[in-house]
């Protein structure tokens, strides 16, 4: 049991494959088919693409903002592929990648970021709830989905994240709380990416480790190499299935490293240096899983050509949101409520008689 | 001294940073934090520097937790500190709401004057800057409504300078709301020297005889661009800053209201339950008699300040405050 193994009482660090892509835990590797592990790299180089597309059209002035995720491809591939379509997904605001194993779309990740709210409604995608920007607040959601899928005794389980400066909010220890009291199926993830925007963990906590707090909540905790595909594969699956069993909410802190901004509008270079990023860079999850395979001899995929094709589907739904048709003043207040006051359409109305003068005055 | 006095030109992220560091020089017992407002001088830079002039013990960086700040911030101000602590955002107020209206507000009158809340909470609000959700909203009417604080509002670096200062003097906690929309948009010559504004002073900007428009923030620069269309339409309009939103200077607005006979009150928070509405009761019960048009309010519709692609919509734009101001001077 991963979960008992890795006390994060002393620090231990749950770990697979180490940064060449050897096996150093052999005991612990979890049993997946090559096919399944190709696929495992190809989603995380394609959320890669996209999210470096992303970023770039973002820079060029056709969205406002974006959080990049670069970096975090392992936990999400490991995550989403651990989630089946009844699971929920309560996200916070750097889970592109899971967001996607889901069934969101880049055309809606891209609206979202381009100041439209149509990008929260997630046509083709079960159970998952709008990106959360009120740090920490939705770990209480997911508690709150975990009691009601127990209630209902639905075979649910629930994924939420945050970040590791979110665990400084009230809110993430009262929902690990209630949590560890009511029992419920719910798998808490921390993305540990070292910084709050420009705040380092060690200016968040004195905790040894992020991991720990689950003790004082009677819960799980683990503390996994986030940059391990493997590993955080053996321990979704070890959560899920302790889940799954009733016997309640896990906490596992992902450990990664935030490779871009905490947004396009932030600057990392006014608070972390250049050495640090190149330390890190060693871990890449991507170029980890990339080296596993290649000792193995199974990656036969040219991958030049699998990133042009990516590229393609990512701009053409990246198009699509692009067309999308202009935003209505009806939009501004169809979904105020689920019963509309008469004197929001009282507004509507005197707006649009403004709207009406305003055009006269052409 | 007088005439002596040495200028700068000043952004109002300049003036408030100004005023922090005039503070922090003069008086041991002002310390400021909140997130990343210490190494890296906040995501605005209105703090920067400060941390590296003035010590990490008393310029630094908090956890995320907004009602942890708040709530240390209020034990420090009950013990000989006079903290400043920022906010990143307005929406990012909220989780502080419960310390701000359980205990800041609440303290002096608790303890009957034994323990006071010396303390400035100071947050960037408003829209206008293509944003995320919680990054645009004008929670003024929320704050003013709360007995035992005080709310200033700011529109040009000179009022922010000087009001910052009179924030950090005051002896009541202050909720200290930052035009963000503006931030860096207009530039002053601001005397360099330490000077304070009185709060619960709004300014006459314009003087006028048809039409009295209130507003405050950086809805004042909408306003303004509206007066020149105003003018060209032969219209007098006086203009008010109101700059602090509590106590509110009732004394100018009525006195304006009985030369014109009608005002336009316009900011961008939801029109109802607002300051908007404040102030038209004001104009009904102190000037009723002198009214010769309803008050008036150009404010938000009731909804979610709209992302990006429909903020143009929610937001006032100097057009729309014209139209109001020429229909009510025309009723």
């Amino acid at each position: 049991m991963i979960f008992n193994d890795f006390n994060p009482l002393e620090d231990k660090i749950f770990r697979v494959i180490d940064n060449d892509g050897k096996v150093i835990n052999k005991e612990y590797m979890p049993d997946l088919d090559d096919e399944t592990i190709i696929q495992a790299y190809k989603h995380m180089l394609f959320f890669r693409t996209a999210d470096e597309m992303a970023v770039s059209f973002q820079r060029q002035g056709r969205m406002y903002t974006y959080p990049p995720c670069l970096g975090h491809e392992a936990i999400h591939a490991a995550s989403g592929m651990n989630m089946r379509d009844q699971d929920w997904l309560v996200p916070a605001f750097r889970e592109v990648g899971i967001m996607l194993l889901k069934g969101v779309s880049m055309k809606e990740i891209f609206l979202y970021y381009m100041g439209n709210e149509e990008g929260s409604n997630f046509k083709k995608a079960n159970h998952v709830i709008p990106i959360s920007i009120s740090i920490g607040s939705q770990y209480l959601h997911a508690t709150g989905i975990g009691y009601s899928v127990k209630y209902q005794k639905k075979d649910e389980i629930v994924f939420t994240s945050i970040g590791d400066g979110g665990t400084s909010e009230g809110d993430f220890s009262e929902a690990l709380n209630f949590a560890g009291n009511w029992k419920v199926p719910v798998i808490y993830t921390i993305q540990n990416n070292q910084y709050a925007i420009s705040v380092p963990v060690k200016n968040q906590t004195n905790a040894i480790n992020l991991a720990v707090k689950s003790v004082g909540f009677g819960i799980p905790g683990v503390k996994v190499d986030g940059n391990d595909f493997f590993a955080m594969y053996a321990t979704y699956k070890e959560a899920v299935e302790y889940a799954k069993a009733g016997k309640g909410a896990v906490l596992i802190e992902a450990l990664t490293y935030r490779k871009g901004a905490h947004t396009t509008s932030d600057d990392p270079t006014k608070y972390r240096t250049k050495e640090e990023e190149t330390e890190w860079h060693k871990t890449d999850p991507m170029h980890r899983l990339k080296k596993y395979m290649d000792h193995k001899g199974i990656w036969k995929e040219n991958e030049e050509e699998l990133i042009e094709k990516y590229k393609l589907e990512v701009d053409k739904q990246f198009e699509e949101a692009e067309n999308m048709p202009p935003y209505k003043l009806d939009d501004v207040f169809q979904h105020m409520y689920v019963d509309m006051p008469d004197d929001l359409r009282k507004q509507k109305a005197d707006y649009e008689q403004f709207l009406t003068w305003k055009e006269s005055k052409k | 001294m007088e005439g002596e006095q040495k200028m700068s030109v000043m952004t109002i992220v300049q003036a408030i940073n100004n005023a922090l560091d005039i503070k922090l020089a003069e008086d041991k017992t002002v310390v400021m934090y909140g997130e990343d407002a210490g190494l890296e001088g906040g995501v605005f830079r209105v703090t920067e520097g400060l941390q590296k002039k003035h010590g990490v013990e008393r310029v630094f960086d908090a956890p995320i937790a907004e009602s942890a700040i708040v709530g240390t911030a209020l034990g420090m101000a009950m013990s000989g500190l006079r903290p400043v602590v920022e906010l990143q955002f307005d929406g990012f107020s909220y989780p502080a709401f419960n310390q701000i209206i359980s205990n800041v507000s609440r303290m002096n009158n608790r303890s009957r004057g034994m323990y006071k809340a010396p303390m400035v909470i100071r947050f960037p609000y408003g829209g206008g800057i293509n944003a995320l959700e919680h990054h645009s909203e004008s929670p003024e009417a929320l704050y003013s409504h709360i007995p035992g604080l005080k709310v200033v509002v700011p529109s040009t670096p000179h009022d922010a300078k000087g009001l910052m200062i009179a924030a950090i003097e005051s002896e009541d906690p202050v909720i200290f709301m930052e035009p963000k929309r503006i931030y860096r948009a207009i530039k002053q010559e601001v005397s360099d020297d330490k000077f304070s504004i009185p709060i619960g002073k709004a300014k006459v900007l314009t003087e006028g005889t048809d039409v009295t428009v209130v507003a405050f923030g950086a809805m004042i620069r909408e306003c303004q661009k509206a007066l020149v269309m105003a003018k060209e339409a032969g219209i007098s309009v006086e203009l008010i800053d109101l700059r602090t939103i509590y106590p509110l200077d009732k004394e100018t607005i009525v006195n304006s209201i009985k030369k014109t006979g009608k005002i336009v009150i316009v900011a961008e928070a939801p029109t109802s339950f607002s300051v908007g509405g404040e102030l038209m009761a004001i104009a009904n019960e102190e000037a009723f008699l002198y009214l010769e048009a309803p008050p008036k309010r150009v404010m938000g519709f009731d909804t979610i300040v709209p992302l990006a692609k429909g903020e143009p919509l929610y937001m006032i734009s100097p057009d729309r405050i014209f139209y109001e101001i020429e229909r009510t001077v025309k009723f």
